[in-house]
């Protein structure tokens, strides 16, 4: 099967400081990959990569996605194209109401893609369904976008766009930090309510916590910009159990 | 007569002005002014005698005045015997003949707004047989304000017809002195608008001048007074937001608004004169004076404005709440971008007993654009339980551009209470690129981020000026990022 995803040594920098060094990884329809790895390896570099933050400079390497080349598209193309990505600091938008800013956002993707726009009334309808499954308040949706809203509502609020946005691939960064373990369920919830043949996510996170939740099919361990191993659900535990510091001396050696 | 012959009548009457605009379109006045000039306007405005005592008066007074340098706008300085005080309607042989002589970057804008093919005519100027549509259209509108009793007509024909009230009203919220350009203004102004509303009744339609037809060519020098009786209420709306042509480079104009017990007064703008060139070369010098007093008990006079255009804005509408329970507000958007500068703000004096004000000003500055508010709120002696709250916001655009805030507070009454909050905000590389990793192209999230800035300004606008004003300021900032 062709690979959704392919990235080769891929070399990024920011401010002529190089952070990925030659990163490469695979991945298929329908699977679930974990990122892990300790500060500063270049884990959210790697997601905001991926969305096409400009700031990061590519240097070399290549990055296909769904055969193309995702390094030429702009952020918004890549949406089009079933990217998503829950930021890890979701930004604040004052006075953008929020569930004028879904639909602004449900609609840009669906026009890019020559469906039909949705009109408020199915809208409403819509969000209301997806607002329930996560048990959240309708509340939010009056609100101006992540004004005012705790570190749980924003991540809520993420993965609530996410369900209704549905990706083809969900990069997920960071998206356990600061959770309590309520919400962490109910986030879970919502990721794994997308979990599909068709759909790939890219969990980064920090903690084996977060993967106790979202199985994944795939664990990576990211270290000084590549990726230093690669196993099943268990190396996460291993982990968790002894820390980054053998893996890296390992790879050091 | 009925309806359909009363119409006929209005036509033809519509005509016969048409003509005489004409006529005198040979006559314009040498640039230059002195007394013989003033004269000359009054005698052609066939206005009664006190009003040219009234003008004369200003022009003695002006004369003994400095322009003011006070503001935080820099430009060359006006040259007043360069400009020619009476300038007749711009004949049609220098108009464009058809919209393919237009500036095409005027006709995208007007697209991009959707105004209809004959209006874009009108607004760039184009020299029009007659516009008959419009002129039906203002003909059942002032029957219908007739029928309340409503008066809506120039400031000339006021003069004319209704003396008594411009005897009465003129000059009261602004004297002829009250500054320099009010006094310039006094002497030399050439038409405007007059609005009476008679006690108790409601203006059945918002007034704006754009079903005015001989509001067209007012000039540089306007003058507005509107007078709300006791009760009665009026929304009024001026300007537009397509960018209109303008051979005047310098704009003086004076706002008078009187509410009396009960009234209330809603005063709309959206400004888009042209800003010039990217370096304000050319653009449009808008010096304004606008000021409503809430004469009576209870009364309410709100002012909300888009400013968007002119290379340079001097303007601060304010409120005299002399009333007990008055209330005075002020809702403001200032936009500029590329050499253009604002100085603009409001004034709120708080005289009778339990007066409100509220002051809401967004300030957006893009490429070299500089904004500043200036706001003065003074609680006199007398202003028992006076409140105010301020709440000005600037949001920047770029690194080159500048946001300034200069406000003034004057309390002489220890029961009032006077809060002033502002914020500086810059719009984002994290904020687009959120938008953008949602699909949004740059554009609509620039758009999205401004307008939720000015969300709480376009809330007071009518609904159809609101949705105008939204699309505007998109165009206006079209190409700010990036």
């Amino acid at each position: 099967m062709e690979h959704l995803l392919s990235i080769k040594d891929l070399h990024a920098s920011i401010n002529g400081k190089e952070i990925l060094k030659g990163f490469s990884l695979d991945m298929k329809a329908g699977e679930v990959h974990a990122i892990m790895g300790p500060n500063g390896s270049g884990k959210s570099t790697l997601s905001k990569v991926l969305a096409g933050r400009e700031e990061y400079e590519v240097t070399s390497g290549t990055v296909i996605y769904k055969g193309e080349n995702l390094l030429e598209m702009s952020p918004e193309e890549r949406a089009h194209q079933g990217i998503f990505m829950a930021f890890q600091y979701p930004v604040e938008l004052p006075g953008v109401n929020n569930t004028y800013f879904m639909q602004a956002s449900l609609n840009a993707i669906r026009k890019a893609r020559g469906e039909p726009e949705l009109n408020s009334l199915n809208f409403m309808k819509l969000v209301r369904t997806k607002l329930k499954a996560l048990e959240m308040d309708e509340n939010l949706l009056k609100r101006s976008v992540n004004t005012g809203f705790s570190g749980g509502e924003m991540k809520r609020n993420e993965i609530l766009q996410m369900t209704l946005l549905e990706p083809t691939l969900s990069i997920l960064d960071e998206t356990d930090s600061g959770l309590d373990i309520d919400a962490l369920k109910m986030v879970s919830k919502g990721v794994n309510s997308l979990r599909s043949p068709e759909r790939s996510m890219l969990v980064i996170t920090h903690y084996q916590r977060l993967l106790d939740y979202i199985q994944p099919d795939y664990v990576h361990v990211l270290s000084g910009g590549r990726i230093i191993r690669s196993g099943d659900k268990s190396l996460a535990l291993e982990l968790e159990e002894k820390g980054y510091g053998w893996l890296q001396q390992e790879a050091a050696a | 007569m009925d309806a359909a012959e009363q119409q006929l009548a209005e036509l033809a009457k519509a005509g016969y002005e048409a003509g005489f605009v004409s006529n005198i379109e040979s006559e314009t006045v040498p640039p230059g002014l002195d007394e013989s000039v003033i004269r000359y306007i009054s005698a052609r405005k066939n206005e009664p005698e006190f009003m040219l005592e009234w003008r004369l008066e200003a022009y003695q007074k002006w004369l003994a005045m400095e322009e003011p340098d006070w503001a935080h706008l820099k430009y060359t300085k006006i040259d007043y015997q360069s400009i020619s005080y009476f300038s007749a309607p711009k004949s049609a042989a220098d108009a464009p003949k058809s919209l393919d002589e237009v500036d095409p970057e005027l006709l995208r804008v007007y697209e991009k707004l959707g105004i209809p093919l004959e209006e874009q005519k009108m607004l760039a100027g184009v020299a029009v047989d007659a516009v008959f549509d419009s002129v039906s259209v203002a003909t059942t509108f002032r029957k219908q304000l007739a029928e309340a009793g409503v008066i809506f007509c120039s400031i000339s024909e006021a003069m004319r017809e209704h003396p008594e009230l411009i005897k009465k009203y003129l000059g009261t919220v602004v004297p002829q002195t009250d500054n320099f350009f009010a006094a310039l203004n006094a002497a030399v102004f050439t038409d405007g608008t007059f609005v009476y509303i008679p006690e108790n009744t409601r203006c059945p339609m918002e007034l704006s001048t754009y079903f005015r037809i001989n509001e067209r060519n007012t000039g540089q020098f306007e003058r507005t007074l509107i007078i709300a009786d006791k009760g009665s209420y009026v929304s009024y709306l001026e300007g537009c937001t397509a960018p209109q042509r303008d051979e005047n480079q310098l704009h003086a104009a004076v706002v008078e608004l009187i509410a009396l017990e009960d009234a209330y007064i809603k005063y709309s703008t959206v400004q888009n004169w042209y800003p010039g060139d990217e370096n304000g070369k050319g653009g449009i010098y808008n010096f304004v004076t606008k000021r409503g007093v809430c004469a009576g008990d209870r009364s309410r006079i709100s002012w909300t404005q888009v400013e968007t255009g002119s290379s340079i804005t001097w303007k601060y509408p304010s409120c005299v709440l002399k009333g007990d329970d008055s209330i005075g507000e002020f809702y403001s958007v200032a936009v500029t971008r590329g050499a253009q500068q604002a100085d603009t703000g409001t004034k709120m004096f708080h005289i009778g007993k339990n007066t409100t004000s509220t002051i809401v000003s967004k300030g957006i500055s893009a490429d070299r654009g500089q904004n500043a508010y200036r706001g003065l709120v003074r609680m006199n002696k007398g202003a028992e339980n006076g409140r105010n709250h301020t709440q000005c916001d600037s949001l920047l655009i770029g690194d080159k551009c500048g946001a300034h805030t200069f406000p003034y507070i004057e309390v002489a009454n220890p029961t009032a209470k006077v809060e002033h909050e502002a914020t500086t905000s810059k719009i984002g590389e994290d904020q687009l690129f959120y938008c953008r990793q949602r699909g949004l192209s740059e554009e609509d999230a620039v758009s999205m981020i401004v307008n939720g800035f000015c969300k709480e300004v376009f809330n007071e606008l009518p609904m159809e000026f609101a949705v105008e004003a939204r699309k505007l300021l998109a165009i206006s900032l079209e190409g700010a990022v990036g």
